[in-house]
């Protein structure tokens, strides 16, 4: 890791260098209207090479999953293979325009076509769309649907959507978006969604209120919740729908078909189960999958067959659209060469290696550090940071830094306290578990024996611990010279 | 099945299950309904890499590339230089394959790059604070007119069927037609739960804003318009800002370079599609969706922010922060569900800003003005064209003698993409053709546009 302190690129500008190497203009030059004219833009000026090892210095300041293993819960962070970026930058692929027309963009519908095809198959939905550009996208989209659905039945009086107080805090926000009321759910002592709660909910006089519920399953426990037929099953009884946040569904694919457990609208991110990259905070990319009488209500356009040759449409009681164009078309490109060379038999290896890994560094380490759920996993598991008087799991997370390890997603799910949400994925290596599960023990000790190593982490990065609270009072959120 | 993707060979797996104590690998599965465990998937066999390659390359092959074609097909996607270095630099698996800098101690270099990236964007658009973006500009926009409700104070959407919720707020937005159609519909889809008015208006941004009254809480702008015309920013947000509501523009980034910022105009809120700064155009997506804002608004601001700040050593560095406003702390009292972000997009931005710098974008600005000024003045001299848009930057829209969406076909058979036809959107609208002409395009495709529009339509 870069330790040294790396300037601004306004602090190492300097008037008249530049990286620009543009073409003279070949055509008579029109004037600018000086009424219209910008007198000044404030951007650095830098030679190409101050560039270069600027950016270079700048991503080797980061943990990444190239570098580190990073075991971050509900995350999904496994190695994302190079292939799929090669084939995203295609020319064939960057090149091309959105709007050239069907006839010069068989390839890329095609592309689209059939992704919306295997995702559907995965999931055992009827139909899908690739429009959402993230996961939260793809929520938003899901509610929508759900709302387009009980108004085609004039169904006005469902404002209430049920949330398990383990979930995603995108689900309440996006229920918000769409028009809902979020209502939580608690989860039971087994950490799945609290059936007397739910049937109270449901068996009420609020019962015409409730459009549907949000489940993720697994959930973010990393918990298989056993009860989901009965719990759709209740809820579709109610009137309402089931949505399934795909958000863990690298448990899953291979594994369950979610539409058979009763999920009527569903999405996933592919930036997670379908190894496309993070990238520092997105790009992301959303599927949503829904059973057959809500093919409709889709976000458009998706793309169609007919005959030899692909097109766009626009469902016919479509929710409208959620971006422009059709999805992040790039992430499709590495998601589509992913499924391409794994198929069936290898999505259903990467489900069982990904719950396999989790459950082997769970057993490692059990004992150590208190787990409130502590029946068998899937992909992840939730642990406990409070390891001794004064300890806490923010000082556990920070001491993992120092030993090279990103830290696990810390604080979440809510409903456990001092949570370390730990998720290896499949692609990580045994050896490399044993290496985290064996510190993850050696902290544990630490912690008893010598606390301050964890209270005054991480000592081996460009930084310490920043002072977040005064950055949050008085923002400083551009460069002023 | 082996893959090059799972470390754990057979001996790891039996070795793991021991310690785990379960026999097979099935019996971790046992909590999933025995009766839909394993399905059988329809999905083709898999391929090796090479394989996988050729299939995707012939795919490719089926697609009709700007680059080796005379391109002049913009409206919302465009086809600009992108310097070698913004690839090479953005795609280092330390940036790649990075997650959301969460933990700031070892994303520092994520961390900066946002903050480099605001602080450009920023400048650039006029604008006090700009957020580490949105999903593209389209949906930039959407929640910039969700975050100029909210700043009025607008009922929550869930809160539409309570009695007194809103009775007093603003709940009018007057949009101008000028605006990409595919931005109009995801402001709708977005705006679809909210006690909102949308109110479309054929009228120019300075006559539009003049109708603003107590009721409304913005004004939404193209600068310039889905036609290229370019309207009076300055009238619009003094007729908004006297009626006590805001200005929401849409702004071209690559425009801001050569004319006067959607800030300096007075907007109060700019939402601008990135891709043209250093993207490509990868069939719509993935795009950059900027926003800013002024000081004032900047707590009602949805997405990521970085924040400059110190450690205990005295030491500069970045966090993510103002996350009170996020839907992972606020849930749903977030102002937006809005989670990931376009990083990597938003760091080729960042990196082709810097490559650009001050006088690279103003060159390239100029490149482009120039540029569609001569194809404007070579296409209105073709016997039945006209050009209909006045003031404009890069995009203006012509009128046909033929049917356009005729036009575009043949001439696109020819490696020449003249632009687009706007029965695309409009079906009425059949002899309109919308063209742009950027940096990328030489005289001699200019000419060649010009020539082949005349031969097409004789």
């Amino acid at each position: 890791m870069n330790l040294r302190e790396e300037p601004l690129l306004f602090e190492i500008s300097s008037p008249g260098r530049m990286c620009a190497s543009l073409p003279d203009c070949d055509v008579p030059a029109t004037p600018v209207p000086e009424s219209l004219a910008r007198s000044g833009l404030d951007l650095p000026e830098l030679d190409e090479l101050s560039l270069v090892r600027h950016f270079t210095r700048l991503s080797q300041k980061n943990f990444s999953i190239d570098t580190q293993f990073y075991p971050l819960g509900s995350c999904t962070m496994k190695y994302n293979p190079k292939v799929n970026d090669l084939a995203a930058s295609l020319p064939g692929w960057r090149n091309i325009h959105p709007l050239a027309g069907e006839e010069f963009s068989q390839g890329a519908l095609e592309l689209i076509h059939s992704l919306q095809v295997w995702l559907c198959e995965i999931g055992g939905f009827a139909g899908g769309s690739l429009q959402p550009a993230a996961g939260a996208q793809g929520e938003l989209a899901g509610v929508l649907i759900i709302r387009a659905y009980h108004a085609s039945r004039a169904d006005d009086r469902r404002r209430v959507i049920l949330v398990p107080d383990s979930a995603h805090g995108t689900n309440p926000a996006s229920c918000a978006m769409a028009g809902f009321a979020a209502r939580t759910l608690p989860s039971d002592a087994d950490g799945g969604v609290d059936m007397a709660a739910l049937r109270a909910e449901l068996g009420g006089a609020a019962r015409d209120s409730i459009a549907g519920i949000m489940i993720t399953n697994p959930n973010t426990l990393g918990l298989f919740d056993r009860n989901i037929e009965a719990i759709a099953d209740a809820v579709h009884e109610a009137g309402g729908l089931v949505y399934g946040d795909g958000a863990n569904m690298n448990a899953l694919a291979g594994v369950l078909k979610p539409a058979e457990v009763g999920i009527d609208v569903m999405h996933y991110n592919l930036h997670k189960t379908f190894s496309t990259p993070h990238g520092g905070g997105g790009p992301g990319a959303g599927f949503v999958g829904v059973r057959p009488d809500l093919a409709d209500f889709l976000p458009g356009p998706i793309a169609a067959k007919i005959g030899g040759s692909y097109s766009l449409a626009m469902p016919k009681r479509s929710i409208g659209r959620m971006k422009a164009f059709y999805g992040n078309f790039g992430i499709l490109v590495r998601a589509y060469t992913y499924l391409r060379m794994l198929g069936a038999p290898g999505l259903r290896r990467v489900a069982e290696t990904s719950v396999l890994n989790a459950n082997y560094i769970k057993a490692l380490v059990e004992g150590a550090y208190k787990i409130k759920y502590p029946r068998r996993c899937m992909h992840e598991f939730v642990a406990q940071g409070d390891l001794a008087e004064g300890v806490h799991t923010l000082d556990v997370a920070k001491r993992l830094i120092d030993y090279g390890f990103h830290p696990p997603t810390i604080y979440f799910p809510l409903i456990v306290p001092e949570a370390l949400m730990i998720e290896p994925t499949e692609t990580e290596a045994k050896e490399t578990l044993d290496e985290f599960a064996a510190v993850l023990l050696k902290i544990a000790e630490e912690a008893r024996e010598e606390p301050s190593l964890l209270l005054s982490a991480p000592t081996t990065t460009p930084v310490g611990r920043l002072d977040e609270v005064s950055a949050a009072r008085n923002p400083t959120l551009c460069y002023r010279a | 099945m082996n893959s090059p993707y799972i470390a754990a060979t057979d001996a790891d797996r039996a070795a793991m299950l021991e310690r785990i104590g379960v026999g097979s690998v099935e019996e971790l599965f046992s909590d999933i309904p025995a009766s839909a465990r394993f399905p059988v998937l329809d999905l083709p066999a898999p391929l090796s890499e090479m394989e996988a390659m050729r299939e995707l390359e012939a795919l490719a092959a089926k697609n009709l590339k700007a680059s080796s074609s005379a391109w002049f097909l913009g409206a919302g996607a465009y086809y600009h230089f992108i310097p070698a270095v913004v690839p090479s630099l953005a795609s280092r698996g330390e940036f790649l394959s990075a997650y959301t800098p969460y933990q700031p101690e070892v994303s520092q270099g994520t961390l900066q790059a946002i903050f480099e990236y605001q602080s450009m964007a920023a400048s650039l658009l006029g604008m006090d604070v700009v957020n580490a973006s949105h999903y593209d500009g389209a949906t930039a926009l959407a929640e910039a007119v969700l975050m100029a409700y909210n700043a009025a104070g607008g009922a929550a959407a869930s809160a539409t069927n309570v009695a007194n919720a809103g009775s007093k707020a603003r709940d009018r937005a007057i949009l101008c037609a000028d605006i990409h159609p595919e931005y109009k519909d995801v402001i709708r889809s977005y705006l679809s739960a909210y006690p909102v008015r949308l109110e479309e208006t054929e009228l120019p941004p300075e006559k539009a804003a003049a109708l603003s009254d107590a009721s409304t809480f913005c004004v939404i702008a193209g600068y310039p318009g889905f036609t290229g015309a370019i309207g009076d920013i300055g009238a619009a947000a003094g007729a908004a800002h006297a009626a006590g509501a805001l200005l929401v523009v849409h702004a071209d980034p690559i425009m801001c370079g050569l004319l006067k910022s959607p800030g300096e105009l007075g907007a109060d809120i700019v939402a601008a599609e990135g891709q043209s700064l250093g993207n490509p155009m990868s069939f719509g997506g993935p795009f950059l969706g900027m926003m800013g804002a002024k000081a004032g608004l900047v707590r009602r601001m949805p997405g990521r922010l970085v924040g400059q700040a110190k450690d205990a050593a005295g030491r500069r560095g970045f966090v993510l922060t103002l996350t009170a406003r996020e839907q992972h702390i606020r849930r749903e009292k977030a102002v937006s569900n809005i989670c990931s972000n376009q990083g990597l997009a938003m760091l080729q931005t960042c990196i082709y800003l810097a490559a650009m710098g001050r006088s690279g974008l103003r060159a390239v600005a100029e490149l482009c003005w120039n540029k569609a000024h001569y194809a404007a003045s070579l296409v209105a001299a073709v016997p039945g064209f006209g050009v209909e848009s006045g003031v404009f930057f890069e995009e203006f829209l012509v009128r046909t003698p033929i049917p356009a969406e005729e036009l575009a076909e043949r001439l696109s058979r020819r490696g020449v993409v003249p632009g687009l036809p706007l029965s695309r959107y409009f079906p009425e609208r059949r002899h309109e053709l919308l063209v742009c002409v950027t940096e990328m395009c030489t005289k001699d495709q200019i000419e060649l546009l010009a020539k082949s529009l005349g031969e097409v339509s004789a």
